[in-house]
């Protein structure tokens, strides 16, 4: 049956068709949907760890156990589980480990464009990239065979672009997976435990392998030459090789499915046969100077194919035009050169994360944030937020102007899934070193940004089975803070005062901001009826726009209106109204 | 039809993905190999949201380069503006009836198209241009969300596929106690276009 599936949806098929028994992943975009998809497949156990670091690990557990894993992150979840992406390459599994890193070109939901083929050569791990939906299923399949060939965990490099796209299929809705028998558990402790003798033995196995590695790469069919005009020759892999098709359509192509190690033969005899060859590949010139070590002319690479963004079709043909590749077309249209109001993703209406950096706006403090939904307060008119790096980062962040001393108070804001993340051992840092940082936990009871997943907090699993909740002020309290409070965020008013006493208190605070994310059903459930603005009283004095609610419509006399299909009955415009001009239920 | 270009533009939680997956199997179910591609994440807090869907015999690139859409089916006025130069001069464009002031509007900071403003920069650009009432016809059928279903009812006016896979489709995918609404929202989008808009 054919089936149009996204490419996420397609490694998990192919986890499933491998026979996969455990899949562990933390949720990040454009990664999130391969858990979330595999989770349905019968017949195995999938977790949201509460980091990458923790998935991988366990990934490796049970590969090691003898049962096939897959572990699936964003780009930047690969620095978070750096550590065992690197000893696992040393240890090498007893059955087959694949890693997804789904890359962001062009950044569509990231802090970074970091290219993660890097981690590929820098670990020593084969990676395959696929260019659609059935490659990358396949792809899932290989890698697990390849996996246990070779004694190495394999990375499967996606983009958001092969993630997010759907493309057909064929795919047995009766396929049953074999069910493999459990090895023994390996007690090979020069094999599984890196002590540092051990471990200089394995780093001889892991460039021998990489040896073997290079002469299947140069075999498998997943490096393909596609002979066309010899006159040019591409190199091209994942989404590049396919706008590169479409625009050079007549062109001899290496396509290459698994860039690393590369195909070293391949690539020697695929520059023999055309005059002119040109590599493209977004990101990193990763290809391309592998090519070049080998002494092989690159007529075009990184000087017309920017290490910068996404590629498309246009980028690729502008490309082509400017090393003369391409007749030059006539120019495509122009964007509209009306002044177009920009749109870009706004908190919702109701979103229980307004009312903290309203109060903390007010306050004047610096503000050390994090990763989530509360990013966007950095915009105006919010424009609340100093800081922000990677997963976790705010609380050290705060914690760090505390020790350099300044007079005026850093307050960290994160969210509850990025707490369980790795907010704990920040703040962990914070109570043993008797800092006196005040932490905010935005806790609105899921992974929001992503799409509602579980997290230890929610106690919900990757089905949304009932598992263990675990509560943030009572993590607080464990670690002997004395200040511990649990605030509901629409009530800027007690907000504010519980945050004057965390001004004055010598000693570290923690303030959990609880209501749920105004997308989940339960807080759906108990919206009241929307606001609305009494017109006589209102002035226009603009104190409600300066929320950014998407509900609040400024009039053509200047004065507040509410959108009632937009209200979802916060209240928070009423409390800083200062007209009183803003009353709940109908008019 | 050889091949065809569509983009679909909106706002996020209008249903203009669910729109593009259905318009994608469609072209799956009439024999055409697919492809569709967006991007989800950060753009559905209330973010412009586009979707790129390809039928052809064999499609490589998962996008539709500028000036390559044969259809741009825009479920709000000003996001029509915002793609425009995707469309191919001898495309069609479909704007659905229905403004959603974005916050530097609501906010007074920027001003929002006219109607007129958005039909005549369109119309310099593609073959034709039609303004639908979606929104209009699905909340006269009691449901707005079925705007969607609407406008792919009257982009199916402009296509050699039967309706019947269309319907079939949308049936596939609705939840069982929307079908009837849909069905009826796919086949008054269709006439509507079929009688002149």
């Amino acid at each position: 049956m054919k089936q149009l599936l996204s490419g996420n949806e397609a490694i998990a098929q192919g986890a499933f068709e491998a026979g996969v028994k455990v899949g562990t992943a933390y949720p990040g975009t454009p990664s999130t949907e391969i858990m979330e998809r595999l989770a349905y497949y019968p017949g195995l156990r999938t977790i949201w760890a509460p980091n990458e670091k923790v998935a991988l690990e366990t990934g490796l557990g049970s590969a090691y156990a003898g049962v096939r894993t897959l572990v699936a992150m964003k780009h930047v979840g690969v620095n978070v589980a750096a550590d065992p992406f690197f000893y696992g390459s040393y240890t090498g599994i007893e059955a087959g480990l694949v890693i997804i890193s789904a890359d962001d070109p062009g950044m569509h939901s990231s802090q970074s464009e970091q290219d993660n083929r890097n981690y590929a050569k820098f670990a020593r791990i084969p990676f395959l990239e696929p260019a659609n939906s059935e490659e990358a299923r396949d792809m899932t399949v290989l890698g697990f065979a390849i996996s246990e060939q070779f004694d190495v965990p394999v990375m499967l490099r996606s983009t958001t672009r092969i993630s997010h796209s759907k493309s057909a299929l064929e795919v047995d809705p009766d396929f049953l997976p074999p069910q493999p028998e459990y090895p023994p558990y390996p007690r090979n402790p020069q094999k599984y435990v890196m002590i540092p003798a051990y471990a200089r033995q394995r780093h001889v196995v892991v460039e021998e392998r990489l040896k073997k590695l290079e002469a299947y790469s140069d075999e498998t069919p997943l490096n393909r030459i596609e002979w066309g005009d010899r006159q040019l020759g591409i190199i091209a892999s994942g989404a590049s090789y396919t706008y590169a098709r479409e625009v050079f359509a007549g062109a001899s192509f290496l396509k290459l499915g698994m860039p690393f190690p590369l195909p070293r033969q391949k690539v020697l005899e695929f520059a023999a046969g055309v005059e002119k060859l040109i590599v493209i590949e977004e990101l990193d010139p990763f290809i391309e100077e592998a090519v070049r070590l080998l002494g092989v002319e690159v007529h075009g690479g990184k000087e017309v194919f920017s290490i910068l963004g996404e590629f498309n079709p246009d980028v690729v043909r502008a490309g082509g035009q400017k090393l003369g590749l391409l007749p030059s077309r006539e120019e495509p249209p122009p964007p509209v050169t009306l002044p177009l109001a920009p749109r870009p993703p706004v908190l919702c209406a109701g979103c229980p994360h307004r009312g903290v950096f309203y109060v903390l706006r007010r306050l004047k403090l610096i503000v050390n944030s994090d990763i989530g939904c509360y990013t966007l307060a950095v915009l105006p008119p919010l424009a609340t937020t100093d800081t922000m790096g990677c997963m976790g980062g705010s609380i050290s962040m705060s914690y760090g102007s505390e020790l350099a001393g300044r007079p005026k108070r850093a307050v960290a804001t994160i969210g509850d899934s990025t707490f369980f993340h790795s907010g704990v051992s920040a703040l962990l840092n914070i109570a043993y070193n008797r800092g006196r940082t005040i932490t905010i936990v935005l806790d609105n009871g899921t992974t929001a940004m992503t799409g509602h997943q579980g997290h230890p907090g929610t106690g919900r699993g990757t089905q949304g089975e009932e598992l263990r909740s675990i509560a943030i002020e009572d993590i607080g309290r464990a670690m002997g803070l004395k200040h511990v409070y649990v605030v509901d965020p629409h009530d800027t008013h007690e907000l504010h005062r519980v945050l004057e006493t965390c001004l004055e208190a010598k000693d570290a605070c923690l303030i959990v901001a609880r209501a749920p994310c105004v997308l989940l059903p339960q807080a759906r459930k108990q919206i009241g009826p929307p606001y609305w603005v009494d017109p006589d009283r209102c002035n226009g004095c603009g104190l409600c726009f300066s929320l950014g609610c998407p509900a609040i419509i400024k009039t053509a006399e200047g004065k507040a209106r509410i959108d009632p299909l937009l209200c979802n009955a916060c209240d928070l415009c009423a409390q800083v109204c200062a007209r009183k001009a803003i009353h709940p239920g109908n008019e | 039809m050889e091949k065809a270009n569509f983009l679909l533009v909106g706002v996020g939680g209008q249903g203009t993905l669910t729109a593009s997956d259905i318009l994608a199997n469609v072209g799956l179910q009439a024999g055409y190999d697919v492809k569709k591609s967006e991007v989800h994440g950060m753009s559905q807090r209330g973010g412009a949201v586009i979707s790129h869907v390809r039928f052809a015999e064999k499609v490589y690139s998962p996008l539709i380069a500028l000036g390559e859409a044969d259809y741009l089916l825009s479920f709000e006025l000003l996001e029509s503006l915002r793609w425009a130069h995707f469309v191919h001069p001898k495309g069609t464009v479909l704007v659905n009836i229905q403004e959603l002031p974005p916050v530097a509007v609501t906010s007074g900071q920027a001003e929002y198209p006219e109607r007129e403003t958005v039909r005549q920069e369109l119309s310099q650009r593609a073959r034709q241009v039609l303004f639908v009432r979606g929104l209009e016809i699905a909340q006269e059928l009691g449901n707005a969300r079925v705007t969607n279903t609407v406008l792919l009812g009257a982009l199916s006016a402009f296509l050699p596929l039967a309706p019947e896979i269309w319907e079939g489709v949308i049936l596939e995918t609705v939840p069982e106690r929307y079908r009837e609404l849909n069905r009826q929202a796919f086949y008054l989008g269709r006439e509507q276009i079929e009688q002149g808009v």
